[in-house]
């Protein structure tokens, strides 16, 4: 049995095609149906549907044999515990910072609003600028409008919320997109299927 | 006053209660008796040392890991051990000097001031054998039997074997001519089997396209038997200590299969863990129901220079711990028979005890005033007098 764990909404809607062509089709709709565990129409295949952020976790125990994240998980997860085979390229968005239009970047000790805090850290450590992370969970935006901070570091896709919110993207940090996470006793011991699977995928991946 | 929460323990340090305690006891002297079996002489390497020498060899990624504090008298630091490797290869290179193969085995505690990422604890109990002295498969062959032996015998079932050589990785990254700041990247990303931030960074890299074409294909280089001929057949080009990786790799598993025929094996080129100390074959041993490995191991020569001697070397090591939890899963715990002697000043009776405490019996005295009884102290039998004897009585 594989046990693939994938987080409800965009991620979601976008890896189905990969997994139909793996002749992998849940038998429930995750947005209506409140199970937690799918069964798929392939019997050795079941989907965890859990949070976005739980991915990694669950793979890396080995509680899900493979996953579906966005690499901006896997980077403020700290992946080293897991394979990472393939870019499905789906869930494309930007991660950048964002700031109130016109506003000047400060001289000193820069406040930094976001929920990516080990990235932010390591980014503003790479350009050389002392930075103080303030977590959030959401709402970003809203940070530099309330003066809690100068900036913030957040995910970008259509740019509209920073507009609405008078913010502007400033610096590109990294392109994203979904990866295929593998944990790596299940690469050893159930190396035929999940090699199968990759294979599939990545038919797939060179048809797009 | 007491205070509320003086019973905490510090995070991932934990307590063994009597049943567990009792069962990795057990467990622990099974096993330092087969490693005995196989000639590994066991050793007791101290449980603090000064930094220096736990972080040389094959301790070099340990210093994060390692509790540190200093001492009072030398004025040097010292840490508390993260592994007991490095220990003991200085124990072979500098105390026991033999110029023929040194088997040794060791057990104890050892503390990582972070747990790892999937292992929570940060005192795991280490248990491990290493041979020093040669150079060939044939020891290499010998210290995984000797695990495998280990894991079976203590009921553990199911067990994969994961096998690699990092002597390819280390060849091609020599032929490339790498830098250090261009392998550690390579690392990093094989270590993650990220192909596609492989891609990237290979096209990056000034060397010709065969190699670049080798490298490109080692995160796929694992399965099953079949990875053996296909390594052959995609590192063709490659310096010839590539090649003898890939032929001492399959005569390792040919050999561990004559031993082992049902074992399931796994082949991993692109398995790099312990690369900075490791030189050779690479395995470790994997179980259905835990998502990493149980038992790891490999061959790491040289490691002895820094403590006066180069020598060839390989060797494992697991928690016993982890051990113990997954063996006691599969086992059911044969409790020996608790007899219950009551509080009686009698001749006879002291002489009953004695009598069967001397044949290895588990005797419980009752105290005077004494809350609960025979069922209660876990007994399920006592003593009682028939006629003038004391006799041994089955409670029901």
């Amino acid at each position: 049995m594989l046990t693939i764990a994938v987080s409800k909404g965009r991620i979601y809607e976008e890896a189905l095609p990969f997994l139909e062509e793996a002749g992998i089709t849940p038998t429930d709709d995750p947005e209506k149906s409140r199970k937690l565990i799918l069964s798929t129409t392939r019997d050795d295949v079941q989907l965890v549907i859990i949070r976005a952020t739980d991915v990694p976790t669950f793979v890396e125990y080995g509680a899900a044999d493979m996953g579906i994240a966005g690499k901006d998980i896997l980077l403020e997860h700290g992946a080293e515990s897991l394979y990472e085979p393939l870019d499905l390229g789906i869930a494309k968005c930007r991660l950048m910072t964002a700031a109130h239009k016109d506003a000047p970047v400060p001289k000193s000790r820069l406040r930094v609003a976001t929920k990516y805090v080990k990235i932010a850290q390591r980014y503003y450590a790479n350009l050389g600028i002392q930075a103080e992370i303030i977590k959030l969970y959401g709402s970003m935006e809203l940070a530099p409008l309330v003066g809690l901070a100068d900036c913030i570091v957040d995910l970008v896709d259509t740019g509209n919320t920073l507009r609405a919110n008078n913010l502007e993207p400033r610096e590109l940090i990294m392109n994203i997109s979904s990866r295929l996470v593998v944990n790596k006793a299940a690469m050893k011991m159930k190396n035929q299927a999940i090699a199968a699977l990759l294979e599939q995928f990545e038919l797939t991946l060179a048809k797009r | 006053m007491q205070q509320k929460d003086s019973w905490l323990l510090p995070e991932g340090i934990e307590e063994l209660l009597p049943d567990e305690a009792t069962y990795l006891e057990k467990l622990r002297q099974r096993m330092l008796h087969l490693l005995g079996c196989w000639g590994y002489e066991l050793v007791v390497p101290p449980m603090i040392d000064f930094i220096d020498s736990l972080l040389t060899g094959s301790g070099h990624d340990l210093d994060l890991q390692t509790f540190k504090l200093t001492d009072q008298i030398s004025g040097k630091t010292l840490g508390f051990r993260a592994d007991m490797t490095p220990q003991v290869a200085r124990i072979d290179a500098h105390q026991l000097k033999r110029d023929w193969p040194t088997r040794l085995c060791y057990v104890g505690t050892v503390l990582h001031t972070r747990g790892d990422p999937l292992e929570k604890t940060r005192s795991p109990m280490q248990i491990g054998a290493e041979l020093y002295g040669h150079a060939g498969i044939e020891s290499d062959v010998e210290v995984i039997r000797l695990m495998l032996e280990l894991l079976g015998h203590s009921g553990i079932q199911n067990v994969h074997l994961d096998l690699g050589h990092v002597g390819i990785f280390r060849a091609l990254a020599n032929q490339a001519g790498l830098d250090q700041s261009e392998e550690s990247a390579l690392f990093d990303i094989l270590q993650r089997k990220a192909r596609p931030e492989l891609a990237e960074l290979i096209a990056r890299l000034n060397v010709n396209k065969d190699i670049k074409a080798m490298l490109l294909k080692l995160p796929e280089l694992n399965g099953g038997r079949e990875v053996i001929n296909k390594a052959r057949l995609l590192l063709a080009k490659a310096d010839t200590q590539v090649a003898q990786a890939i032929t001492d790799l399959e005569a390792t598993s040919d050999q561990l299969s004559a031993y082992f025929p049902s074992l399931t094996m796994s082949f991993d080129l692109a398995e790099l863990r312990g690369y900075h100390y490791h030189t050779g074959v690479v395995f470790a041993a994997f179980v259905p129901t835990i998502g990493r490995e149980i038992a790891r191991g490999g061959r790491y020569d040289n490691i002895g220079a820094v403590f006066g001697r180069a020598r060839p070397a390989t060797g494992f090591s697991a928690d016993l711990k982890c051990l113990a939890l997954l063996a006691k899963q599969n086992n059911q715990n044969q409790s020996m028979q608790r007899v219950f002697a009551p509080h009686l000043d009698c001749l006879e009776l002291r002489q009953k005890v004695s009598d069967l405490r001397a044949n290895g019996q588990i005797v419980i005295q009752q105290l005077p005033g004494q809350l609960g009884g025979a069922k209660e102290l876990g007994c399920t039998a006592t003593l009682t007098q028939d006629q003038q004897t004391w006799i041994i009585k089955t409670l029901d």
